[in-house]
């Protein structure tokens, strides 16, 4: 009898580390779901002549996927963004984060493009105002320009199939 | 071999110092604000390193967006207000009192009641078991002792 509450309490304790250890301290919540996708306008990166802006995505279902040439795991969730682009399953605008011009055209005609539009953001400003602090990122956004979905870190095919895609389909049909 | 360690230890400030961007500022009251936040806020990057100790690029930005700010006579809680807004409370080293933060703050005053009420518990439970040994030892039994104890208590 005595022991069963040390016995108890050291059980209790091996549960809750076990538990910790499934959680990855590196994601961070992000604190903009169900708010307002922060606006940016900034310089195409094709065209730096023209400009993006968030409001001219207003009405659509639309991902912004935060990558740079220097980021390593965008060239591993590369493949799979081509593939949604080539289904035309959502409109994808890339935010090209704090990246040299000429090294992430280079980076496009070497992986392939599945963006419509990549808006530049050389300083990394815009990055701040969504609050990304590791790319790749991606974010959904719905109809009325509200985050719904953040993802951290590369996108992969589980990923897809058990959250963003069943989201996409229901955004779409929300009014 | 000896002199190249010590050059290099020698060098060493130097390169800490190398991480932190000189920054100017009108007033010393600007400059305080500044230097708070570069303790009080996370690298988000590298988790476990505030402003002022990380060389992480994400550091170096939040810094010059936190001098830009201050620059612009943004108050103190201005400027953390407009970091929790993007990163969220885990951009602040000093999380805020809040309900889903009662655990981390109020946990560790929990355990410590329960570590002195056991504490309390186990060294009562052991004197007792001292005093019934004494008891048994000494040969009488229970009713015995009653009796001894009574008649001490009329003379």
């Amino acid at each position: 009898m005595r022991h069963i509450l040390p016995l108890g309490a050291f059980i209790l304790l091996v549960a809750l580390l076990g538990f910790g250890l499934t959680l990855d301290p590196r994601k961070v919540p992000s604190v903009l779901i169900d708010k307002p996708a922060p606006l940016f306008e900034l310089v195409q990166l094709h065209q730096p002549d023209q400009t993006i802006s968030t409001t001219d995505m207003k009405g659509k279902v639309w991902m912004l996927n935060v990558w740079a040439s220097w980021c390593g795991a965008c060239r591993q969730e590369h493949p799979l963004l081509v593939e949604l682009a080539r289904k035309k399953v959502i409109e994808i605008v890339g935010l090209d984060y704090k990246d040299e011009t000429g090294a992430a055209l280079q980076w496009l005609k070497q992986f392939g493009d599945p963006y419509s539009v990549i808006a530049y953001d050389g300083d990394g400003r815009a990055g701040i105002d969504w609050g990304v602090y590791g790319v790749p990122e991606t974010f959904i956004i719905d109809k009325q320009g509200f985050i719904r979905h953040k993802q951290i870190g590369p996108l992969t095919p589980e990923s897809l199939e058990k959250t963003i895609l069943p989201l996409i389909n229901k955004l779409k049909e929300e009014a | 071999m000896k002199k190249l360690i010590l050059a290099l230890l020698l060098s060493m400030p130097f390169c800490l110092s190398a991480a932190i961007e000189q920054r100017e500022f009108e007033t010393p009251q600007q400059e305080h604000i500044y230097k708070t936040l570069l303790e009080e806020l996370r690298c988000l990057v590298c988790q476990n390193q505030n402003l002022a100790a990380s060389n992480a690029g994400l550091a170096q930005d939040l810094r010059q967006q936190s001098y830009e700010m201050v620059v612009q006579g943004k108050s103190l809680d201005e400027i953390t207000g407009y970091m929790v807004d993007r990163y969220g409370d885990f951009v602040l080293y000093r999380p805020p009192f809040k309900p889903i933060t009662i655990l981390l703050w109020l946990g560790p005053f929990i355990l410590l009641i329960i570590g002195l009420l056991a504490a309390f518990y186990f060294i009562r439970s052991s004197q007792s078991a001292e005093t019934e040994t004494s008891v048994s030892q000494s040969g009488l039994s229970p009713e015995d002792i009653r009796k001894l104890l009574d008649d001490e208590k009329q003379p």
